[in-house]
């Protein structure tokens, strides 16, 4: 009994002929449109973030409203906004030369994904800074650190460490999020699986689709869980060949190494 | 706690429509509302089209009460199996691959595919060497989006598949697309309006000339039946050739 | 602009009552979900609490299924297979009747599941807050199991759940705009009815995002009284 036997028993081998090649096409869709998005919202974010958090009111008020502007309304509207509405503006667009970037469904998928999940990081970030004591600052300024210096080694480190729970759960909602590309001509894994069903009308290939995606979503989950252990490792108390330094943990790193701190 | 629990699954219950075994005095037909001039929307959201004018006029002469239901295209077929309709007039081709799943009546109509361009095109003609290295789009889980894939995808074009004929039309508009591919009296029809400015039809695509028939479930033999001597009726005593005028000048039965 | 307006307007040609209309059929589906969503949430919630090993693994399979699913895939799952499902299940059961699964009732289900997911997480949060004191207490005073969750521990409860769940109806009413594809004419769909006949789809997605903007904006409204009330056994000074 080979292999295919056995795996015949639980799904259909021709259509697995016929439609597996594809789907595996589409996993790889469907990861590299949420990996390219995720980073570039994830920078986006986070310089969102410190324009929220800076002194200056219009740049607040601003980053504000874009915020709850990508926050407040479905990324399915947004999607169509972005692709029948700003690329029925081909004129305009090929004036300022950028109708190649709009006349493509991929890129447009991709922006919108990207401004998107920009907003969500963008509030990861802005909490998870602000949740690094004041204390931290002033003492960082009383040893006459520059303030881009501060916040490159002292605050921004702390911060990544509140900040890797909430962001793997973003990572996790945006994946689901991506099977919406699939409406506007994208074939990702959610893409495929409506072409071959519109081809067989063989329901199996939902349930393979449902299969695939919590596959790849509890994958993620895990590898995060163990980035997450590795990238603590030095805040476990357990872990420290040094007791002296258990009582240098702060605040806020305490609330992040507690399981359902968020 | 029980209680509750039992008396949401009874509200449940009761949300849902239960009809009891039926004898087919009412039927049930699905179509679409987005493929003009065969059946769309108007702005009360009620269908309206050829196809809807068909089931009517046959509905009427079957002697049975006929309501008629959106249903988008890409669900069509699976919600036919699963009973949610007992007919489909949404100017569906008859296909050896869907007759796998469901049954057809004799044809109502009959058309070609055709392809539409934008006016500046530099694309030929139909055939599958000019459509080389070009974006072609049509309406995922038709006839023409497996002309779009198999024959002009296999000689080198981009086939793009959209949910609805409109937005395949507003992409070749925008210039996403180099070429739709539909059967030719929507794109006549979408010609004549909304696409006149930016767009122009290049041509029949040879030999698929088509038949667009009723779609039921296969059990539903006498239904079948029915249909096909209502649909003979109608072209003979001339209610077909009446509605046709409505909105076409030539004849496509 | 003046073209714009009209577009929008209430008058004949305008699209301002179909979007209206499809603003209501949103909201009903959102507040229809919401009851289904949040019940069944406390359920598993309750069950991943348990002391029953199976009901334990029952809520995690929910979750992790319901949690992991894109939410657009969990719709066309109900809607085609919940269908079959029934179909399947009655004629076994030798009923020659038809049981409908419309639009509406498979979002109702799905976005129900979905919701259920998150907020047993929110659910669960708030049970932890709960010390056992208070259950014993409730014994102490000889109410039943039932009436202590009632009228001592349920009262608690909202409190430190609102938050979470006023996050979960925000992403619900968010998602509820993915039913247009299964052809409720919804706000999302009529948005698109409206692209299709006019040609404008500027105007018209820019209109629906505000319009999801302002249901965002009052439903945290309606939240921030909500928690007031709840709050106010706890008064500060």
């Amino acid at each position: 009994m080979t292999f295919r036997d056995i795996l015949g028993f639980v799904i259909d081998l021709d259509l697995l002929d016929r439609y597996g090649w594809r789907f595996l096409e589409g996993i790889g869709v469907t990861a590299q449109l949420v990996a390219i998005s995720f980073t570039l919202g994830g920078a986006l974010g986070l310089l969102l973030a410190l324009a929220r958090l800076s002194d200056k009111g219009p740049l607040r008020w601003l980053t504000g409203a874009y915020i709850y502007f990508f926050r407040g309304s479905p990324l399915l509207a947004q999607l169509f906004l972005l692709y029948y509405g700003l690329g029925s503006l081909r004129a305009f667009w090929t004036d300022l030369g950028l109708w190649w970037f709009f006349r493509e469904a991929w890129s447009c998928a991709l922006l919108a994904f990207t401004l998107n999940t920009a907003a969500y990081q963008a509030e990861i970030f802005r909490g998870a800074i602000r949740s690094v004591p004041r204390g931290q600052r002033e003492a960082a300024a009383a040893l006459g650190m520059h303030r881009a210096v501060t916040f490159a080694k002292v605050i921004f480190p702390q911060a990544m460490i509140v900040c890797l729970r909430p962001l793997g759960n973003e990572l996790i909602l945006m994946i689901k999020a991506s099977a919406i590309a699939s409406l506007v001509t994208i074939y990702d894994l959610m893409g495929v699986t409506k072409l071959a069903f519109s081809r067989s009308y063989d329901f199996e290939l939902y349930l393979w689709a449902a299969v695939l995606y919590l596959l790849i979503v509890e994958c993620i989950r895990r590898l995060w869980a163990v980035l997450e252990r590795r990238l603590t490792r030095h805040l476990r108390a357990g872990d420290l060949p040094q007791p002296a330094q258990r009582n240098g943990l702060s605040r806020v790193t305490k609330t992040a190494l507690k399981p359902n701190a968020q | 706690m029980y209680k509750a629990i039992l008396a949401a699954g009874i509200c449940v219950l009761a949300m849902t429509s239960l009809t009891s075994a039926q004898e087919k005095k009412e039927i049930v037909v699905a179509s679409e509302g987005a493929y003009p001039p065969f059946n769309s929307m108007d702005s009360n959201n009620k269908l309206q089209g050829f196809d809807i004018d068909i089931t009517n006029a046959l509905c009427e002469k079957m002697q049975v009460k006929c309501t008629i239901v959106a249903q988008d295209w890409d669900g069509m077929i699976p919600a036919l199996l699963a009973k949610k309709f007992d007919a489909i007039v949404a100017s569906m081709t008859i296909t050896e691959e869907r007759k796998k799943q469901i049954d057809f009546t004799d044809r109502y109509y009959r058309t070609p595919l055709s392809v539409a361009v934008p006016k500046d095109s530099k694309i030929k003609d139909t055939t599958t060497a000019s459509m080389k290295g070009m974006s072609v789009g049509a309406q995922s889980s038709t006839t023409q989006a497996i002309h779009a894939e198999e024959v002009y995808g296999k000689a080198g074009a981009e086939a793009k598949l959209y949910p609805t004929q409109d937005e395949a039309n507003a992409d070749l508009a925008n210039g996403r697309l180099d070429a739709v591919v539909s059967d030719k009296f929507v794109l006549v029809e979408w010609l004549k309006n909304a696409g006149k400015d930016c767009c122009k039809m290049l041509g029949d695509i040879e030999g698929t000339m088509s038949e667009a028939g009723i779609a039921i479930r296969k059990e539903d033999k006498d239904l079948k039946e029915r249909f096909n001597k209502a649909i003979k009726d109608i072209v003979a005593d001339g209610t077909y050739k009446k509605i046709q005028s409505k909105y076409f000048e030539f004849d496509i039965y | 602009m003046q073209d714009v307006l009209s577009l929008l307007s209430f008058s004949d040609g305008g699209w301002g009552a179909a979007l209206a209309a499809g603003t209501l059929v949103t909201l009903t589906l959102a507040l229809a979900t919401l009851p289904v969503g949040i019940f069944l949430g406390l359920v598993v919630a309750l069950m991943a609490r348990s002391r029953s090993p199976r009901a334990r693994a029952a809520a995690t399979v929910f979750t992790t299924v319901f949690r992991g699913l894109p939410e657009l895939l969990t719709l066309l799952i109900v809607y085609y297979g919940g269908q079959i499902l029934i179909q399947r299940l009655m004629a076994s059961m030798g009923y020659e009747g038809q049981l409908q699964i419309n639009a509406f009732l498979a979002g109702v289900v799905a976005f129900g599941l979905v919701l259920a997911a998150f907020s047993s997480e929110v659910w669960v949060g708030a049970l932890n807050t709960i010390a056992r004191g208070q259950y014993e207490a409730g014994s102490a005073l000889g109410l039943s199991r039932w009436l202590t969750f009632r009228l001592v521990v349920f009262p608690q409860l909202m409190r430190a759940a609102l938050p979470g769940l006023s996050n979960n109806w925000l992403t619900l009413l968010k998602d509820t705009s993915l039913i247009s594809t299964i052809s409720l004419v919804d706000l999302m769909r009529q948005t698109n009815l409206a692209v299709g006949a006019t040609k404008q789809p500027i105007v018209f997605y820019l209109a629906a995002c505000v319009i999801y903007l302002l249901l965002s904006a009052g439903s945290g409204l309606a939240f921030t009284v909500l928690e007031r009330r709840a709050n106010r056994g706890h008064a500060r000074g």
